[in-house]
């Protein structure tokens, strides 16, 4: 069986773009997930997307499973293969086909480096904001895939808001576009949004057309450090109530400071029980009026070695902690999982006295970082896998930290995606109804399950009653 | 966030050209999942040890050490030798062990170089019987010099009286024959700016090729010897100018780590061991020199920039030169190819990653590029050989001395 897939793949890919040796599954069957690993059938490199379509049109026949791949940076198990499945890697797909300086829109393939896309239109004065902190590496299509987050989410949105259409290969091998350069069409459904954040289970994008702004001239950089969290969770409060919508407001607690601390060695402060980093963008005056007005309610919330610049090599200085955060707490420990539980942002100081607290219960070391401004946090737990008591702990106190933040009316994950990893809370926390829909999409896009199937939820119910 | 920075990535775009790749297959081989098959083999070969992926890893992974200890293993379960393995455990074991033996060498190669038999030979294109490529590696060897380090210093005293600072030097052992001009102009800029230069006799090769091509037992005597030797007197710092052997000298302390007598002098020894940029940054030297002529540029060697971190101090250092016009390099801390004998046992490979130097080379327009290992000034006077370029590369050492006037 295996003899024919690999056969057939080539006689559809060509030679050079089919990969089977153990090496290569081997560097295929992880992505930047940790504990999840397993090896695929086979490697393809498509070509076009007629050939992904074929493709596609032979999984049905022959029923393996195909799961699509950018730069496996994804941090929930999107493209680490399943059972019986090849693994469709879009990397070499990396250019740029057009940039519409009128309309302003790109069109990119999918395996377009997010940092390098970016880097492309500054040059010409125009802005594409989504930054993940993976930008040098991940693809814009797993970008789209997982509707990736970053640090300008606040005031700039996520992906989503910057994808205008794109041209996709569904599970069942039909190639359709969906939306265009047009602001406005409300022609039929919104199909388009369907696919932005199905990591990979509707269909495989090919190209995509993208949104782009231009390019805010300056910004001014504050950072500020409190002796209690009340008082930062207060000031990141009072900004969004006056109206100021900053570019970043980024969150470290104690844990992070003194990991950063102890790698860097930059001068924070130790005791602090939490810092902020945020900037203001845009143009003229009212980048100086909006960091005048956020310097003031950073002082009379307590704020203690309040600094701020406009200059762009002062303010990487003053980035430079937040920039550290994620290395910072990686080399404390062999293995580090980073979830990104999401709660209204009012809802923000209760989310960090919760991790603190899970922390305690399950004694763990847990770092916390994240976008403030958005309700995002990253509760990092550093563990070391092969520890098991601790692996279960760390699991335990996952748990606990989900379910407190659906109580606070948030979200398991609020930008790495559900995947494999946070399937199972997934599962139990969404409402029934709509896994229900979500599943009866999932089946008339792709009624034989062969594009990255297991991903977000299994296809049949485990346990549906089983709720908390 | 290793993937971008690798070159071997960026060339296949294939994961297991990857650091991360390379990770999981050695630890596929250490689980006893993969066997040590020629395909993992040539992975770990192909992998230019630049260490970039250090660089840029968030969470500290000692990549180095892994491919290292892989290639270790490939040696000791290797039961078949080709000619080629041969000629390298030769070289390693037998002639780069010893001084007599490495001087020897390099005058018969200086034979042939100087006395036109090399030029005659690739003129008949009788060596392209041998394999085409065999003329492209002489051309890549380094032109032996007739005079070692000792000769060419000799008569110099190198005991100012109320010295600065008293540096220990380390003269190699490819520096020693095939650089020892670069050698001198090391001295002669320490000598001119008033520190004493300490060169004990009896030192060795500092290992670092040795434990690079998985001959780590070799290595830990040569690390011996040095040690040994250079403790016989006290100096300040041992200032280094070849990046691939002061990255390994660093390192002595934690590759001793576990050796109860000597981890201490171990330790000892490699905090002393300064590049030359950073040492030449505690002088006081841009008074008494002289403009450079023309627009010069420099390319990170990796075991500067990503084994030892410095990229500041060579361009700091570059830039207190008065009238100095430095141009960026694109991509300047990007792998030239050269990594050690990696331009000759993967010449096809190595080229791939010259053109993409040369061509950030070109983008600068620079009349000299200086970079500070001897690997990569032989590499990229290859390539602007090839390119008909009339820039030339310098040592930052020999560009220095050059330009400071005496006292
Ligand atoms: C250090 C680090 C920092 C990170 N920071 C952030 C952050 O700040 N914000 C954030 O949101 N995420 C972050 N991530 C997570 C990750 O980078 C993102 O999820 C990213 O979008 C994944 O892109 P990728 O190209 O690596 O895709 P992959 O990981 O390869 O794939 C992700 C998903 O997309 C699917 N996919 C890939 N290409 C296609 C395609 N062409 N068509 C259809 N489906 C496809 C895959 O099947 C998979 O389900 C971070 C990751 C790391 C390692």
């Amino acid at each position: 069986m295996q003899y024919h897939l690999v056969d057939e793949l080539k006689r559809i890919c060509g030679e050079k773009n089919v990969y089977d040796s153990p090496e290569d599954k081997i560097a295929y069957s992880y992505d930047g997930t940790p504990l999840y690993y397993k090896e695929p059938l086979a490697i393809v490199f498509p070509q076009d997307a007629d050939q992904i379509s074929r493709i596609m049109k032979f999984a049905n026949e022959s029923e393996f499973a195909v799961v699509p791949r950018g730069a496996g940076t994804g941090l929930s198990g999107g493209s680490v293969p399943v059972d019986n499945s090849i693994v469709m890697v879009m990397t070499k797909w990396n250019k740029i086909l057009e940039i519409d300086q009128s309309n302003l829109t790109a069109w990119v393939e999918p395996g377009v480096i997010t940092g390098n896309f970016q880097r492309e239109v500054e040059k010409i004065g125009l802005f594409y904001p989504p930054d993940p902190g993976s930008l040098n590496v991940c693809t814009i299509g797993g970008n789209v895939a997982e509707n990736a987050g970053g640090l300008r989410g606040l005031k700039y949105g996520v992906t989503k808001n910057y994808v205008m259409g794109y041209e996709m290969v569904l599970p069942t091998g039909d190639v359709l576009k969906f939306g265009g350069k047009n602001y406005k069409d409300v022609a039929g459904y919104n199909l388009r949004d369907i696919a932005i954040g199905s990591e990979g289970t509707l269909g495989i994008f090919t190209k995509i057309l993208l949104r782009l702004i231009p390019l805010p001239q300056r910004s001014i950089t504050m950072k500020a450090h409190f002796n209690s969290l009340l008082d930062s969770g207060r000031s990141v409060a009072e900004i969004i109530a006056s109206h100021i919508v900053p570019s970043m407001i980024e969150f470290l607690d104690n844990t992070t400071i003194n990991c950063i601390e102890d790698y860097t060695k930059i001068g924070l402060p130790r005791n602090a029980a939490a810092m902020l980093i945020l900037e203001v963008d845009g143009r003229g005056d009212i980048v100086d009026f909006e960091a005048n007005k956020i310097l003031e309610i950073l002082k009379t919330n307590n704020g203690q070695g309040i600094q701020h610049t406009s200059n762009a090599d002062e303010a990487n200085i003053l980035k430079t902690a937040r920039r550290s955060a994620f290395s910072a707490l990686a080399r404390r420990a062999p293995t580090v999982i980073l979830e990104d539980a999401t709660v209204p942002r009012s809802e923000l100081p209760v989310m960090i006295e919760k991790v603190q607290e899970a922390a305690r219960k399950f004694d763990l070391m847990i770092g916390n970082f994240g976008h403030a401004g958005d309700g995002n946090l990253h509760p990092t737990c550093l563990i070391d896998e092969r520890n098991q008591s601790e692996l279960d702990r760390a699991m335990k106190a996952f748990d606990f930290i989900f379910e407190e933040a659906i109580k606070l009316g948030g979200t398991i994950t609020g930008e790495h995606g559900t995947g494999l990893a946070k399937k199972q809370f997934f599962e139990k926390s969404a409402e029934i109804p709509a896994l229900d829909l979500m599943r009866k999409i999932k089946s008339s896009v792709d009624p034989n399950n062969v594009l990255n199937p297991g991903k977000i939820f299994s296809r049949s119910p485990k346990c549906e009653s089983y709720k908390f | 966030m290793c993937l971008t920075t690798c070159p071997t990535y960026d060339l296949t775009k294939f994961e297991r050209s990857s650091p991360r790749g390379r990770i999981q297959l050695i630890r596929a081989v250490a689980d006893g999942r993969l066997g040590i098959t020629p395909a993992f083999v040539d992975e770990m070969n192909f992998c230019l040890d630049c260490q970039a992926c250090e660089t840029a890893c968030p969470a500290g992974v000692k990549y180095g050490r892994m491919v290292e200890s892989a290639r270790v293993l490939i040696e000791k379960t290797k039961t078949r030798h080709t000619i080629s393995d041969r000629i390298k455990k030769i070289g390693l074991n037998f002639i780069l062990t010893s001084r007599i033996r490495l001087r020897i060498a390099g005058f018969l190669l200086w034979f042939v170089q100087a006395s036109g038999i090399q030029k005659a030979l690739i003129k008949t294109g009788l060596l392209d019987l041998f394999g085409k490529n065999l003329t492209e590696y002489l051309k890549l060897l380094p032109q032996m010099k007739f005079r070692n380090t000792e000769g060419m210093l000799k008569g110099i005293n190198l005991k100012p009286r109320n010295p600065s600072y008293k540096v220990a030097f380390l003269s190699g052992c490819i520096m020693d024959i095939a650089f020892s001009d670069v050698n001198y102009d090391t001295v002669k800029f320490l000598l001119k700016n008033n520190c004493e230069v300490f060169i004990p006799r009896g030192q060795v090769c500092c290992g670092s090729l040795h434990a690079h091509n998985g001959e780590m037992d070799t290595a830990v005597k040569l690390m011996k010897k040095n040690i040994d030797i250079f403790s016989s007197e006290g100096y300040d710092f041992l200032v280094s100018n070849s990046a691939g052997c002061g990255a390994f000298m660093k390192e002595y302390g934690h590759l001793m780590e576990d050796d109860a007598e000597y981890k201490e002098r171990a330790g000892v020894f490699s905090e002393k061991v300064k590049d030359f940029s950073e040492f030449a940054l505690l002088l006081d030297y841009s008074q008494k020199m002289k403009s450079p002529e023309g627009v010069v540029t420099y390319h990170d060697a990796c075991h500067l920039v990503h084994s030892q971190k410095i990229s500041s101090q060579p361009r700091e250092m570059l830039s207190r030169i008065p009238g100095m016009k430095l141009v960026n390099l694109h991509e300047s801390t990007w792998c030239c190819g050269s990594a050690g004998i990696y331009n000759v046992t993967r010449y096809e490979d190595s080229m791939k990653f010259l053109e993409k130097k040369m061509g950030n080379i070109r983008e600068t327009k620079a009349d000299l590029i200086i970079t500070a290992n001897p690997g990569c000034m032989l590499q990229i006077q290859y390539g602007l050989q090839k390119d008909g370029s009339q820039a030339k590369v310098e040592h930052p050492a020999t560009l220095m001395n050059r330009l400071m006037r005496e006292e």
